[in-house]
């Protein structure tokens, strides 16, 4: 970095000409805004005047207009450097606000269209006896499946995780240690269509049972795994060693000191990475198409029969394609949003709450 | 034996010691616990890869076509005829278009949080970058085919004018654009959150000496960003655009829900048709007999190995850079 320093300033410095002045010549704060106010009255106009239809061409238009500008007004007042110093600034603050108009869109598109048919009646039915063109039904069949599979994902999942952090944290040395976190870094990557082909192969094709919530449970907790020992590392590595040194230092032998001094000092954040990682696991679809294969009944007992969850359910709703059925599936959509932000938020919260005291 | 009991009998505070203390038979159960659990998500690794393995060699021992060349998916049939051509096209093209949209981007996000972004608004920026990540792909599938698709209309036709001459852009047939570069664009906001996020980690992690000597020098905020951030910031940006590229190779529901599939290799990606391995198993799964899905999980073998290889080696990169920066020390 150093060497392309040393490269680059003497040839630079010759061509850009002295200020006479170290205030000479600079755009004054408002030339931003001013110039933005210009590009876009432009762009609406000449969206006008060559009847372009879509408003996404106007903003285009006006986008490039004000980098134009921007560039042109710098490098007459100011100098080049300067100018492309602001095109870049432009830049970044576009992709900035490229990665939120889809967020956006997206949320107030389930939003709008979600809250038709999402009330009382739509949370506490199921489909049973609705057929799928006609109006009515509701996902609690889809809530309830939703609920049991994370709920089993979890149990089997965050065990395994926090152990298995424990010992790349505690325990871990050497070929073992280091093959688990190159592996685990790689399982975050699975598809989950691969997951679930897996439990497939396994508990359905080799083991003969036939699909279940739980089935479905278990694809979901080897998507979950990864992200839980990620997570909990973490904070692990965050519990200050003065902590274990005193207890140990006490005569505590090393598996009390882990599970009285190193896991509480760190459930905020351990509690915070699995509670991201059901919220991750909560929107699979893929899995649960494989396994669970879905049901329009009410079936409360996972380790039996086909189950439904609200992502299959969108997709089924969706795949139907009539109008009734779409309003089913962004009300569904809406649900599983709003339940996937506040398991999101909730995790922040403790985050915040708790987190792992440091530095003392 | 008979000689060590007396000795303890004798000594008296060893005894009690080891009376009072029961830790260390709780020692070795619980370290052989979360070593088990190490050595469990190990085992999960390879059993997967072999258990797919296992059943794919039984469906490619059937298989009347040529697995690697054949245009056609006709496993359930007798006798069984499909090959994965066209689903590698699919999967590598509209990854590649997602990449080439959602890096540029991604960088710039990053760049934007670590260094453009008011100091007090960088932390929930990044928030909002990150809740894109939390929405379920499912629900990216219904927002692209109900209401992306029909936005992206005009500029389909805006492309296939002004860019038809560069055979890609070309449209050929008429159709609404559930085509390989809808997903792209698709699974280019998908990926967004995960190459911003790495890309940010890296460029936060830019030793300040460095960004101070080119201030120092009179460098503009863009030329310290040029000389000291981007080249400092390469490899992670590298490792994290392969990190979103596994996740794109393997987007199940984004992509069946707004591709309409179709067995043909078209390079005109404005057209609709094309398809992907996840998409495909989806697609097929619900008709496939029994073979039919041995066919299927072969096809799953191949999207496995596939995003090994990439998430591999994305992770070789970052752990190779963390030994050799010192950023980390």
């Amino acid at each position: 970095m150093s060497h392309a320093l040393q490269d680059q300033r003497p040839v630079r410095a010759p061509k850009s000409p002295a200020p006479a002045s170290l205030t000479r010549g600079g755009l004054p704060r408002w030339a931003p805004t001013g110039i933005a106010v210009v590009s876009v009255a432009l762009g609406c106009g000449a969206g006008l005047v060559f009847g372009l239809h879509s408003k996404i061409q106007w903003g285009l238009l006006a986008a490039l207009l004000f980098v134009a500008i921007t560039y042109t007004a710098s490098a007459v007042v100011e100098n080049r450097r300067q100018a492309k110093d602001r095109v870049a600034t432009s830049l970044v603050w576009v992709c900035f606000v490229l990665a939120v108009i889809p967020l956006l869109s997206l949320m107030w598109t389930t939003i709008s269209r979600g809250v038709k048919v999402l009330d009382g009646d739509f949370l506490g039915h199921s489909m049973n006896g609705v057929t799928s063109f006609e109006e009515g039904g509701g996902v609690y069949h889809a809530l309830l499946g939703t609920l049991e599979q994370v709920a089993l994902a979890t149990l089997i999942a965050a065990p395994i995780g926090l152990l298995t952090a424990v010992y790349l944290v505690e325990y871990g040395r050497g070929g073992l240690a280091k093959a688990v976190t190159f592996f685990v870094d790689v399982m975050t990557g699975i598809p989950s269509i691969v997951a679930g082909l897996f439990i497939l192969t396994t508990w359905n094709l080799m083991l003969g049972f036939g699909p279940s919530g739980f089935a479905g449970a278990m694809a979901l907790s080897i998507l979950m795994m990864p992200v839980v020992v990620r997570s909990t590392e973490e904070m692990l590595k965050l519990v200050p060693n003065e902590l274990r040194e005193a207890a140990l230092a006490l005569g505590v032998p090393k598996w009390r000191m882990i599970l009285k001094v190193v896991l509480p000092t760190a459930i905020g954040g351990i509690a915070t990475g699995v509670m991201l990682a059901v919220a991750r696991i909560a929107g699979e679809t893929a899995p649960i198409m494989l396994l669970v294969f879905g049901t329009q009944l009410i079936n409360g007992n996972p380790f039996e029969g086909a189950q439904s969850s609200l992502p299959l359910y969108i997709w089924e709703q969706y795949k139907v394609g009539s109008e009734a059925s779409y309003d089913r599936a962004w009300a569904a959509a809406l649900v599983l949003i709003a339940f996937v932000m506040i398991l999101n938020l909730v995790a922040r919260g403790i985050a915040r709450w708790k987190a792992p005291k440091t530095g003392r | 034996m008979a000689s060590t009991t007396p000795t303890q009998t004798d000594t008296a505070p060893p005894v009690s010691r080891s009376e009072r203390s029961t830790g260390r038979a709780g020692d070795k159960i619980f370290a052989g616990l979360s070593k088990g659990s190490g050595i469990l998500l190990l085992v999960l690794m390879a059993s997967i890869a072999a258990f797919l393995t296992y059943r794919a060699v039984i469906a490619l021992s059937k298989n009347e076509g040529n697995f690697l060349t054949t245009f056609d998916w006709n496993a359930s049939a007798n006798p069984p005829v499909f090959g994965i051509a066209v689903l590698l096209f699919g999967t590598v093209v509209s990854s590649i278009i997602a990449m080439v949209i959602a890096v540029p981007i991604a960088v710039g996000i990053a760049l934007f949080i670590s260094h453009y972004a008011p100091r007090k608004l960088a932390a929930p920026l990044a928030y909002v970058v990150d809740l894109l990540a939390a929405v379920p792909s499912i629900v990216y599938g219904i927002w692209g085919a109900l209401f992306l698709v029909p936005q992206l209309a005009g500029l389909n036709l805006w492309l296939d004018q002004y860019l038809g001459w560069t055979y890609v852009f070309e449209k050929t047939q008429i159709g609404v654009a559930r085509s390989l570069f809808t997903v792209g664009i698709l699974l280019a906001i998908m990926i967004l959150p995960i190459v911003t996020s790495v890309s940010r980690e890296v460029f936060l992690q830019v030793p300040r000496m460095n960004e101070e000597a080119a201030l120092a020098l009179g460098a503009t905020r863009w030329e310290v960003i040029r000389m000291s951030v981007l080249p400092f910031g390469r490899s992670g940006v590298i490792s994290a655009s392969m990190l979103g590229l596994g996740r794109a190779l393997g987007e199940t529901m984004a992509v069946a829900t707004v591709l309409s599939p179709s067995f043909l290799i078209s390079f005109h990606v404005l057209n609709p048709g094309g398809g992907t391995f996840a998409q495909n198993i989806a697609a097929k799964f619900d008709e496939a007999n029994e073979f039919g899905r041995d066919a299927l999980i072969a096809s799953g073998l191949v999207l496995f190995l596939l995003t090994l290889l990439v998430n591999g080696a994305a992770r070789l990169i970052i752990a190779r850079r963390k030994e050799f920066s010192g950023a980390n020390a």
